[in-house]
């Protein structure tokens, strides 16, 4: 019987990890998709930013009760992963509470910590559904916010309702375990005298006093099984999930934009034809653009469209965005169009482009690696009219507590539009044209410019 | 610039006027205004006149690439042409774009944005808000710009020279980073707003109307048109004023 739990466990494990590895790298593909773009230089200051960011959750605390509780959770997950190394170890070694008599002395502390940690997560993701559906927080609110309906309202209660579950179990299983072991029985009794009653799992006893031996053991393994299948479970939905961000928030945080907030992508493909245009030599090119567009192999060997019609178009780093977006809405909740009514949603966007990558990888599999369909990020996910809305305004940008860049997204976009299919709204057109002919977005004569400085003199 | 550079003389700033300074008669107001705190001041400065174009901004961030290039490239040719090493604009978008944007088209400058430039005159004691209108007892609200504050993170600048007035500085709800946008950025400016159930102008107005002040303070130009239409369109163009800072400035030396 030992030997079959063994060899289950280590099935399931090996079927976890199968499936794990199979949709990391179905996504690191998609995330390739997008063009190149290098940035791994300033390691130093992008460490910073990843410590301060993504493990110190800084933007987070912008809001203090809701950054203290999603701290609990995010400790709770990483620090009670040191308790599934032992709970794993078990599984394939058949063995119960491995390290405990090995660390004696601070195997107590340990589990009463881990305990306490559960029972934080529990209560946080008790309070976290409470926001969704009982006080209605206007982020988070479905019937606020379109893009929200269906699947991501229910991906988020699984995930919640997945972690109280997880953590019952986690807090039961010890508190079987600790009247099995009370009442001596087998192996669960040789613990006896090394492990003590843990700090919450204590107040669980009363519901397993009752059971008989047989049925406590039952419970017990059964709450193991399920709490470890659970993780695994979890491990693989994960990958399916908004909730993949506990895992990209790191490398999509470390590799933020360090540019100015303001300063927009230079395109030196369209420098290089400037130039010529204006009859500057090529010299002058070069010293002109000290980025070198052209010999820093970021670019492309054959110059594809300018802007973005679909993901391909786009930076990898927009689509490791897409990966790493939780759907929050503190974009969406910060942003000047979605508040005044606009279609626009800087969250929409994200996944947009994530379904969008989805959809591709779908395509993948049941049509074989090269499948392309007919669709395109603009126009079959997002219009025109959202992206027009936006006033590149950064409170999207600034907003997200991983550094994810929506603005940058749209901003590709609209030089697709704009550039490649020269549709732009009419008055832009005439922006446009007053800027080329009279170097003003108006139309004043650019003779005119100085006409200010008769009046500077006068009396008001 | 041209004169100056004929007279075999070199300004200490370029002041970059830029196209609602130069065109747009409200803010004709603001650039005269700072001029004649230079003037009075006696910072030698130059503008390009005539020979200024567009910045591109807005072709660029309604996508049009290839036309910002061209202005970008025609400006830093005839910046370069006369050796200018250091900006001052009184236009947030004009700023962003010569600071951030220009640099990797081989325009590389000082550049600053007359918030910052008053800021640094009123510490060093070359400008004394005296001689002119009291501002002691009433309210002033301030409207973060988008590309200063957010896209610069220039926040306290603006409200230091606010600080010079002595007058009673009141924060709107969301301010410095979570300030909200007046609505123009983005070259909304140059379109009609995309179908909603409100102007962002009218949200912002109210919000700034909500504080009780009599003056909204601004730093661009489009911001300045947007507030003001807000003010308007709230029926409080009476009661409240939209001002530059550089002209309440110029109000309290009486220039």
């Amino acid at each position: 019987m030992a030997y079959l739990e063994q060899i289950l466990f280590v099935v399931a494990v090996a079927v976890t990890g199968w499936f794990v590895t199979k949709r990391v790298k179905l996504i690191s593909r998609a995330i390739r998709l997008g063009r190149a773009e290098d940035r791994s230089a300033n390691a130093a200051e992008r460490l910073k930013i990843m410590l301060l960011v993504a493990f110190g959750q800084k933007k987070m605390f912008d809001n203090l009760l809701v950054g203290v509780m999603h701290f609990i959770i995010y400790a709770g997950f990483i620090i009670i992963n040191v308790e599934i190394l032992e709970i794993i170890m078990d599984g394939i070694l058949g063995t119960h509470r491995l390290f405990a008599p090995y660390i004696a002395p601070v195997y107590p502390f340990l589990i009463n910590f881990f305990e306490i940690l559960a029972f934080g997560v529990l209560a946080v993701c008790v309070v976290f559904l409470t926001r969704r559906w009982v006080t209605k927080v206007s982020r988070l609110n479905a019937d606020r916010h379109r893009e929200l309906k269906q699947w991501p309202v229910k991906d988020a209660t699984y995930i919640l309702v997945a972690e109280i579950v997880l953590m019952f179990l986690f807090l039961s299983w010890n508190a079987s375990d600790s009247v099995l072991r009370d009442r001596g029985i087998g192996h669960y009794g040789e613990l006896q005298g090394i492990v003590p009653d843990f700090v919450i799992s204590q107040f669980l006893k009363p519901m397993f006093t009752g059971l008989s031996d047989t049925a406590l053991v039952g419970y017990e393994r059964a709450s193991w099984w399920l709490h470890i299948l659970g993780i695994m479970a979890f491990a693989v939905y994960v990958t399916y999930s908004k909730h993949l961000h506990i895992a990209l928030g790191f490398p999509n945080v470390y590799f933020s934009d360090l540019k100015p907030k303001g300063e927009m992508a230079n395109m030196p493909e369209v420098t290089k034809e400037v130039q010529l245009m204006l009859g500057l030599t090529p010299e002058q090119t070069a010293e002109a653009d000290p980025s070198g567009g052209n010999d820093n192999g970021e670019q492309p060997e054959s110059i594809g469209r300018f802007g973005a019609k679909d993901v391909e178009d786009l930076r990898w780093i927009n689509l490791m965005n897409a990966y790493s977006c939780t759907e929050c809405g503190r974009c969406t909740a910060a942003c000047p169009a979605n508040i005044t009514g606009k279609k626009l949603s800087p969250r929409k966007i994200m996944m947009d482009t994530r379904d969008r990558l989805e959809d591709i990888q779908q395509g993948w599999v049941k049509n074989g690696p090269d499948y392309k369909d007919e669709k395109s990020l603009l126009g079959d996910y997002i219009t025109v009219e959202e992206i027009n809305a936006c006033t590149t305004c950064q409170a999207c940008v600034v907003a997200c507590p991983i550094n994810i860049n929506p603005l940058d997204i749209i901003l590709q976009l609209r030089r697709y539009k704009v550039m490649e299919e020269s549709q732009a709204p009419g008055s832009w057109n005439a922006m446009f044209s007053n800027i080329e002919n009279n170097m003003a977005p108006w139309k004043f004569s650019p003779s005119d410019r100085f006409n200010w400085a008769e009046q500077v003199n006068e009396t008001k | 610039m041209a004169d100056m550079m004929a007279a075999g003389e070199e300004p200490e700033i370029l002041f970059w006027v830029g196209c609602a300074g130069s065109f747009d008669d409200r803010y004709k107001r603001v650039t005269i205004a700072f001029v004649r705190i230079l003037n009075h001041v006696g910072v030698k400065f130059a503008v390009l006149g005539p020979e200024e174009a567009c910045t591109g901004d807005p072709a660029r961030r309604a996508g049009n690439e290839f036309l910002f290039q061209m202005q970008a490239v025609s400006n830093i040719q005839v910046l370069n042409g006369y050796n200018v090493k250091k900006i001052v604009t009184a236009c947030p978008h004009c700023f962003n774009t010569i600071k951030n944007e220009y640099p990797e088209l081989g325009g590389n400058y000082e550049v600053i944005h007359h918030s910052t430039f008053l800021q640094g005159l009123i510490n060093e004691g070359r400008v004394r808000v005296e001689g002119g209108e009291s501002f002691k007892g009433r309210k002033i609200t301030f409207h973060d710009s988008c590309y200063l504050g957010r896209a610069n993170k220039v926040y306290e600048a603006p409200r230091e020279v606010l600080a010079a007035l002595d007058a009673d500085l009141v924060e709107m709800k969301r301010v410095r980073a979570n300030g909200l946008c007046c609505g123009a950025g983005g070259a909304q400016y140059f379109k009609d707003a995309e179908p909603g159930n409100k102007e962002v102008n009218v949200e912002r107005a109210q919000e700034a109307l909500a504080t009780g002040a009599d003056t909204i303070a601004v730093a661009c130009p489009f911001c300045m048109t947007m507030m003001s239409d807000g003010v308007k369109n709230q029926n409080q163009e009476d009661r409240v004023k939209v001002y530059d800072i550089s002209e309440l400035i110029a109000q309290g030396q009486g220039l």
